[in-house]
């Protein structure tokens, strides 16, 4: 076990609520098995350790009504949800990377507030929750996070390595945390370790306050494990290091210790600590620097005042930054690596695919439909009385539920719409296109927040096409990505429809809807082999429009030629999409011909 | 009631607390809306509020809370008859409108037990109702479900909740003041539930070192020892209650000038605002913060200080302006200041 590893799972055990929790990333495998062991092993015995499968309910998450009790009694019952039931102890959140925003805002209002605020189903409750969570990353690449409103409320993030490297760490016995647990109340946080931690946090670019909150509790806690009274310097340095490192977002400058200037990009910080840990795995097992706190007390420094700690703890930080983090920050590349299709929101769009239930309506359950017994119950509920007397007294049963009675509960599926520009940049006329599907991205991204729909943008010339801006709903993102396209060169219609074709099929699995709409005259000269000619590339871009509508996806031509064109007349037709004839389409008509599609389909 | 921590002991986040404490002056400015980054105390001020505001009178034993002099909820009007009811004093409510609630217990419904064991048709009030006179906080708004939007959006305008469901039919009194928070990067807010928001306030981290580890070493006594904290900081909490009740009484007699009125359309019409509920709020904000600081008549420095508050989330979108709507208002301001 590395020692790290070790000193987190004491230091979680010590105060699991305190500190929230710990972000596991790493694959399924003996190292992150080894450490759920250790934990359990360190926290007392009987602490609730619960499982949280992923998409987990409302119902057995926060609580609900319990069915069985409630028509066994003949009164409604409450169900505890799983969190209520781990009070005092850990929960370990399968496959985290996968959640959604919903889900991590749950587990979030529980850890700020210390209780789970029950409004469900008729029953009103507010029961003391006092959780830890491990959440257990499973993430192979950064587009798979822990949501980043739960990584934020959990103190330590640890990337698990290969077992085998046997460093020898601080190996804490349960009696040791039982004892540290004790103490914990007692230790104090002298001022200068707290200044030295937000010292730290400020220079590395941690914009959140949680952070250093969190730093200071692993630092009591720390010293607490140590059997101290007061928190040392070398706590501080151990909350600096597995708090504070992980979540840098720059590199302390160290000109202008006192410039702070205001960065607005946040939260990059864990994307960018668990982008880099597959290469870490292999590449970075040695230099994980376990002694670096032992050795931070610098032989020059010999009494170190606030300002002396501060630097010592940023030095300290500093120095276990993991290498990857290092060499982007270094590169500057943190702050560009934010991609708005990546994190919380597009997290939350899945989410919303799958369907959200919107109330309840009166039907029976079947063909997949789910029986909502809430609502079944309170419809038989006025007559009960009734249909009891109507039934022996000794046959009748505690309720008396009758067909009518059943109603299901609705889901909607948020249908989400992406559309495509496809835009022709041929030749030198094209420029004006290419100037007005520019305006129509705009403009459809201006409202796009009433609809949530994305837009994307795929351009054809010279010889193939290029994905200019792939589906987003950021308007700063496209405008960036839009700013400089250029023109020019032959017309790869059939490639176009091809990759066109494609990217539909992408954003079907996603689960949206896609609009494709081409922006073309239609007159294609270049075929699918690449190589020029009118005849071979129109019969191609015809074959690739015939496969287009086998897909049945939904498109639209807009011709942008002076005279509408047979060619691409035919093209329109045989893609099953609608023809427009547009010579001069400016982006406000376009804008409200996609819309008026988009809300067909 | 676990202890909250105490509104006083917030550092720094002026904007923020001015405008909770305006909407506790006049609750008719319609609700305040906190967005800004992660961990920068947006739900420990609301939180706090509970504690922090004056106590109000009620109606005994009335589901909705009715103030005795202004009765509205049918138990009440049907009870009175020109009696008065027994009334107590009670603490202001602050419902908290968590994640996963589901729409019975929102806007009420049928109660079930009664109705199981009793057979008794009987209406159980929701959060719209124990939120009546108070405050509904609603923390991640952007993760609200789309039909509880909806019936936000009905209720926080009517000031009524009407119930059809299960054969019950209740209408009820549901005036309260919305107080949303959330982090834009989780997702966009309908902009029908953003209008209902009189106020919005952006709140960021601290920057100076200062401020920070006052935040860190406060939150740390506060946790170490919740009773001893909340005392020490009491004394404060209360110079900011005496502050909204001298407010509140103030704010009948405050007369607003046709020039402060006419700057605040100016100023709306410059911005190219929708609807005239942006010049209401401004001028209503405008006047709570001159009840608060005890001037005369409400002027042109009062609507200066709450026009970005009050008009920045009104704003039109604009896909070829790139500069931030705080930035836009300030410009504004600016031009019709220098004519």
């Amino acid at each position: 076990m590395h020692g790290d590893a070790a000193t987190i799972a004491a230091l979680f055990a010590v105060d699991p609520a305190g500190l929230g929790g710990v972000v596991l990333r790493g694959p399924a495998c003996s190292a992150r098995d080894d450490w759920l062991t250790l934990l359990r092993d360190l926290l007392p015995p009987k602490t609730p350790v619960r499982r949280v499968p992923l998409n987990t309910g409302d119902t057995a998450l926060l609580g609900g009504l319990d069915l069985g009790a409630t028509l066994q009694a003949g009164r409604p019952v409450a169900l505890q949800g799983l969190l209520a039931q781990a009070d005092g102890g850990v929960l370990l959140l399968a496959m985290a990377e996968r959640m959604g925003a919903n889900a991590a805002a749950r587990f979030g209002s529980v850890l700020d507030t210390g209780h789970v605020s029950l409004q469900r189903e008729g029953l009103d409750s507010r029961v003391r929750t006092r959780v830890g969570l491990v959440a257990l990353d499973e993430g192979a690449s950064d587009d798979e996070q822990v949501p980043a409103a739960l990584a934020e409320r959990l103190a330590f993030r640890w990337v698990l390595q290969n077992p085998g490297d046997d460093e020898e760490g601080p190996l804490w016995s349960a009696d040791e945390v039982q004892a540290a647990r004790q103490r914990l109340g007692q230790v104090q946080v002298p001022d200068e370790s707290l200044q030295a931690l937000c010292a730290a946090a400020m220079a590395l670019g941690i914009d959140s306050a949680r952070p250093c909150l969190f730093a200071a509790r692993v630092a009591r806690a720390a010293a607490a494990l140590a059997g101290c009274e007061t928190v040392e310097e070398e706590h501080v340095a151990v909350a600096a290091r597995l708090v504070l490192a992980p979540r840098a977002t720059r590199l302390p400058d160290p000109s202008a210790e006192q410039e702070i200037e205001p960065d607005q990009e946040q939260p990059p910080e864990q994307q960018d600590q668990q982008e880099q840990a597959p290469d870490q795995d292999s590449a970075q097992n040695s230099p994980e620097p376990p002694e670096q706190n032992q050795d931070t007390p610098d032989p020059e420094t010999d009494l170190p005042g606030p300002q002396d700690l501060a630097e010592l703890v940023l030095q300290a930080t500093q120095a276990a930054i993991p290498a990857g983090l290092l060499a982007r920050l270094k590169s500057g590349a943190a702050q560009r690596s934010q991609s708005p299709s990546s994190g919380s929101a597009g997290a939350q769009q899945k989410n919303a695919l799958r369907g959200r239930p919107v109330g309840a309506r009166k039907g029976e359950p079947r063909a997949g439909q789910r029986i909502n017994v809430l609502e079944t119950l309170r419809a038989a509920a006025p007559w009960q009385q009734l249909r009891k007397r109507a039934l022996a007294p000794e046959k009748a049963p505690r309720i008396v539920v009758h067909k009518e009675d059943f109603h299901v509960t609705r889901f909607r599926q948020l249908g989400q719409t992406t559309t495509v520009f496809v835009v022709d940049a041929s030749g030198s006329a094209a420029l004006n296109r290419l100037a007005e599907a520019k305006g129509a991205v705009e403009l459809l991204l201006a409202d796009c927040y009433v609809r949530r729909d994305s837009v994307a943008v795929l351009a054809f010339r010279g010889s193939s096409a290029e994905m200019l801006l792939p589906p987003t709903r950021s308007l700063a993102r496209a405008k960036r990505s839009l700013a400089g396209l250029p023109g020019g060169g032959g017309t790869p219609l059939a490639s176009a429809i091809d990759a066109a074709a494609a990217l539909a099929g992408q954003i079907r699995r996603k689960g949206e809807t896609p609009v494709l709409v081409f922006l073309t005259d239609g007159k294609a000269n270049i075929a699918r082999d690449a190589k020029p000619g009118r005849g071979p590339a129109a019969a191609d871009a015809l074959a690739a429009a015939a496969q287009l509508r086998m897909d049945g996806v939904s498109a639209l031509l807009v011709d942008t030629s002076p005279q509408p064109q047979p060619s691409a007349q035919a093209l329109a037709s045989t893609m099953g999409a609608h023809y427009l004839a547009l010579p001069y389409a400016g982006a406000q008509v376009l804008n409200q011909t996609v819309r008026a599609m988009a809300g067909r389909t | 009631m676990a202890l909250t921590f105490p509104f006083s002991a917030i550092v720094g986040q002026d904007d923020m607390k001015l405008a909770i404490v305006l909407t506790a002056i006049d609750p008719t400015i319609g609700g305040v809306m906190v967005f800004g980054d992660r961990g920068t105390g947006k739900s420990t001020a609301v939180r706090a509020l509970a504690a922090l505001l004056p106590k109000m009178r009620v109606v005994t034993a009335c589901p909705y809370g009715c103030d005795p002099q202004d009765a509205r909820c049918t138990d009440c009007l049907a009870a009175a008859g020109g009696k008065t009811r027994p009334s107590q004093l009670v603490g202001v409510p602050v419902v908290d409108l968590p994640l996963g609630a589901t729409e019975d217990r929102v806007v009420g419904a049928l109660d079930l037990e009664r109705a199981l064991s009793q057979g008794v048709k009987a209406f159980e009030p929701g959060l719209l109702a124990r939120a009546n006179r108070g405050y509904l906080y609603i923390d991640e708004v952007n993760l609200l479900e789309d039909h509880l939007v909806d019936l936000l959006i009905d209720v926080a305008a009517s000031g009524e909740n009407v119930v059809e469901r299960e054969g019950l039919s209740v209408r009820h009194p549901a005036r309260f003041v919305l107080i949303g928070s959330g982090n834009p990067e989780e997702g966009e807010l309908r902009p029908q539930l953003i209008d209902r928001f009189g106020l919005s306030v952006e709140v960021k981290t601290p920057n100076t070192l200062q401020e920070r580890v006052e935040v860190v070493k406060r939150r740390d006594a506060f946790e170490q020892d919740p009773q001893a904290f909340t005392v020490h900081w009491e004394k404060e909490d209360d110079a900011v209650r005496k502050r909204i009740v001298a407010g509140r009484k103030r704010l009948a007699k405050l007369q607003v000038p046709d020039s402060s009125r006419d700057f605040a359309a100016q100023l709306c019409i410059a911005l190219g605002i929708d609807g005239l509920r942006g010049d209401l709020t401004l001028v209503r904000a405008a006047r709570a913060l001159a009840a608060l600081q005890g001037d005369k008549t409400v002027g042109r420095t009062h609507l200066q200080r709450v026009a970005p508050s009050a008009l920045r989330h009104r704003l039109r979108r604009n896909p070829l302006d790139d500069s931030g709507s705080s930035t836009r208002v300030e410009r504004a301001l600016a031009e019709l200041a220098a004519p």
